[in-house]
């Protein structure tokens, strides 16, 4: 590349394509990428079988798998709910992203708005309460993006404890439904998590909870 | 003869033999100071000894043996159980075959597009032909961000590149944060599985690591007492370290997204805490589109650790405003990936996702563990990974480190033929002997019998006369002289029967 002689990035990037062009039998472009893209078998189950009360039963048996607990009700009861799981588990200050329903927020509790928390700051909170995308009944895993109501990747990470709210309409039951749905906003930070952070390393063994929440509610809204 | 059932516990090598070790009198103990070059060093196909030899020392540690077996059968059971609940197992591998495929066919436009999407969104693109490419970039941007230590996510890829001694070399100390890797990195010890790369180690071991690395003398046994301490130990790392080194599991072109599978958090962690992020990525690992995913993500986590789902995804484009790292760098590394494509049979290895499912079925992996491959790459993977990286000058003893059985082609996610490449491999390491080498001689002078049916009815006689000083009253020979004498080290072998086929053919004809 003129005028870019020299610098070692460039050199190493265009010796990389031009090994890979020679390895292909010249270059690729875009029309050959699509239409080789286009022809690729995709014969797997891309749509859920199951009905509409099945596939929320899945959801709430492979989450409740996990270690996690699952309450229903209806969106006029979540506050009751969300203030019934904090008591049991003992919580009492709650950070919450910017632009969650403050109609889900139960009075007699201490809710802190993530304006920008410093990791320390969320590490001293009790829990998180959030939304979600869509949750996939399938494999038991809810997905939130960086919007309002579910906020920083950072917010549902540092605090051990993790209230997650999943409207019935965001379920879906494989994960090709998931990412259907994913698409339009695939652009945006993304996190999938299936139960409480776990580790398999020693012997094998699932152990929850090592860095990332190890406690999680569901409720799921009709 | 492998013994795909594994029952070979204890008493007996794995690898070939009839008869219990204590009576085969040459295998005896590994050369002195080989088991001690082994451990604490980094795993290079460069300097590892050959797997024969590596194998052997590792066959002697029993309790190595105790805990790979525990460990891979475990995994195998769960990834059984996952798999078997999917009715459209074998269609998803064919699209991840297909997938896979397709993008190494148009590698160097899915790169472009990969590069200019991320620096789209605030990301910072840089290539690397080889390791200390890679690793001179890398020093230098953990250097700019200020920084003189760094939080890790278990990475395969730096490990391949040796990152963390260079690293130190430069004044930057580096934090593993997986489990498993703190418990390596804690123990100056090795990887010996590329999902779980302390498999090798059980609790009392990892206990004995912790207790003396984090001065904790109390310290209890139970899993969850050391997932405890490993939070504790690394919880204040997490909070305070500015900088932060992860791998990548897919690279998005149609996005310019990179994808990270993990458990424990520690990867969320690394990719959202620190203000500085730093990916190394082989260019094998970046995937067409967005919802290409949806085949992997089936694909790997049933396939890698026996679970319907990892317990976290992260998927991220550049840098997200307000929302993890400010300065975000992708180090797309070569490191021999291009002549690894450059080979028409080789090049399916490129298509691996890094599940270690190959790992697990193997029935020599599951006997000598990761160590002996010499290499971060273990199992069948590793034996046609390691020796194309090192483009067939190291690591040669690899493609033999296998009986073909098949199991790792049976499990693989993607459908990589990892028998055919191996037997290609094979080819290729009896090329570069040469006409001199021993072996091919023998066999040119095989091929010379048995292109004549005169000469390979000589040859039978010949040797059916020759063997008969050696034959036993039980038929079965014990012992040959000189090189031969490499088969009935290990294995008997039955003497060339009285009458051939032919022979019994003709005279029955004659008789008649």
């Amino acid at each position: 590349m003129v005028g870019e002689e020299g610098e070692v990035g460039v050199s190493a990037r265009g010796e990389i394509l031009r090994r890979i062009r020679n390895a292909n039998g010249g270059a690729s472009d875009e029309t050959a990428a699509v239409a080789g893209w286009n022809g690729i078998a995709r014969a797997y189950k891309r749509v859920g079988l199951r009905g509409r009360d099945e596939t929320l039963h899945l959801l709430e048996d492979r989450l409740r798998d996990y270690d996690a607990t699952v309450s229903r009700c209806s969106e006029g009861e979540v506050a009751a709910v969300v203030a019934r799981r904090l008591l049991e588990r003992g919580k009492r200050r709650i950070v919450v992203p910017v632009g969650l329903k403050p109609e889900w927020l139960p009075a007699g509790f201490e809710f802190v708005t993530d304006e920008g928390l410093s990791a320390k700051e969320l590490d001293g909170v009790d829990g998180v309460l959030t939304g979600s995308t869509v949750a996939i009944a399938e494999t038991g895993s809810v997905v939130l993006q960086d919007v309002a109501g579910q906020g920083r990747r950072a917010v549902t990470l540092v605090p051990d404890y993790h209230l997650c709210v999943v409207r019935v309409a965001d379920v879906v039951e494989t994960v090709p439904e998931a990412f259907e749905r994913l698409r339009a906003t695939e652009g945006l930070a993304t996190t999938f998590f299936s139960g409480p952070s776990a580790t398999a390393d020693i012997e094998m063994t699932r152990i929850k909870g090592v860095h990332g929440p190890r406690f999680l509610d569901v409720v799921l809204v009709d | 003869m492998i013994n795909p059932g594994g029952r070979l516990a204890g008493a007996v090598c794995a690898l070939c033999a009839r008869r219990p070790m204590s009576e085969v009198p040459d295998m005896g103990h590994p050369a002195p100071g080989l088991v001690a070059a082994m451990s604490g060093t980094a795993l290079d196909p460069k300097t590892a000894p050959a797997f024969p030899i590596a194998a052997q020392a590792a066959m002697q540690d029993t309790q190595l043996r105790k805990n790979v077996r525990h460990a891979t059968e475990v995994i195998r059971t769960k990834r059984a159980r996952v798999v078997g609940e999917m009715p459209d197992w074998q269609e998803l591998r064919e699209a991840g075959k297909q997938i896979r495929q397709h993008t190494m066919e148009h590698l160097d436009f899915y790169l472009e597009q990969f590069e200019a999407n991320c620096t789209k969104a605030g990301g910072v693109v840089h290539w690397a032909a080889d390791a200390d490419e890679a690793r001179r970039i890398v020093i230098g941007l953990v250097k700019a961000s200020g920084s003189d230590e760094v939080i890790k996510i278990k990475s395969m890829t730096t490990e391949e590149i040796q990152l963390n001694a260079g690293l130190k070399a430069a004044g930057i100390h580096a934090y593993e944060t997986d489990l498993a890797e703190l418990i390596i990195q804690l123990g100056q010890d090795r990887p010996s599985h590329i999902v779980v790369p302390a498999l090798h180690k059980n609790r009392q071991q990892i206990r004995e690591i912790f207790r003396r690395e984090m001065n904790l003398p109390e310290l209890g046994e139970r899993p969850q007492d050391l997932a405890d301490a490993a939070r504790r130990f690394l919880r204040e790392k997490f909070l305070r370290v500015k900088t932060g080194v992860s791998g990548a599991n897919f690279l998005i072109a149609e996005t310019g997204g990179v994808c990270i599978v993990e458990s424990e958090g520690n990867g969320r962690m690394c990719l959202t805490l620190p203000e500085t992020l730093i990916t190394v990525a082989g260019i094998d690992k970046v995937l067409p589109r967005f919802e290409d995913l949806e085949v992997m993500l089936q694909l790997l986590p049933r396939s890698a650790t026996g679970e319907r789902m990892n317990p976290y995804n992260s998927i991220w484009n550049g840098v997200h405003a307000g929302d993890g790292p400010k300065t975000f760098h992708v180090v797309l590394m070569d490191n021999a990936r291009t002549s690894v494509l450059a080979d028409e049979e080789g090049r399916q290895t490129l298509n691996c996702i890094r599940c270690a499912a190959c790992l697990n079925a193997c029935p020599v992996y599951r006997q000598t563990g990761g160590h002996a491959y010499g290499s971060v790459y273990a199992g069948p993977i590793g034996a046609i990974l390691t020796p194309q990286l090192q483009q067939m000058h190291h690591a040669q003893s690899l493609p033999y480190a296998s009986s073909l059985c098949g199991a790792c082609y049976e499990v693989c996610p993607v459908k990589i033929n990892i028998p055919e490449v191996l037997i290609h491999l094979r080819s290729k390491v009896v090329e570069q002997k040469g006409m001199f080498d021993v072996e091919a001689a023998a066999m040119r002078a095989a091929a010379v019998v048995f292109r004549s049916e005169r000469r390979f009815r000589a040859a039978q006689r010949l040797a059916r006369a020759a063997e008969s000083p050696l034959v036993g009253k039980d038929g079965w020979i014990g012992w040959l002289p000189g090189m031969l004498g490499g088969w009935t080290k290990v294995r008997d072998l039955k003497e060339i029967p009285k009458e051939s086929f032919r022979e019994w053919w003709e005279k029955r004809g004659r008789s008649e």
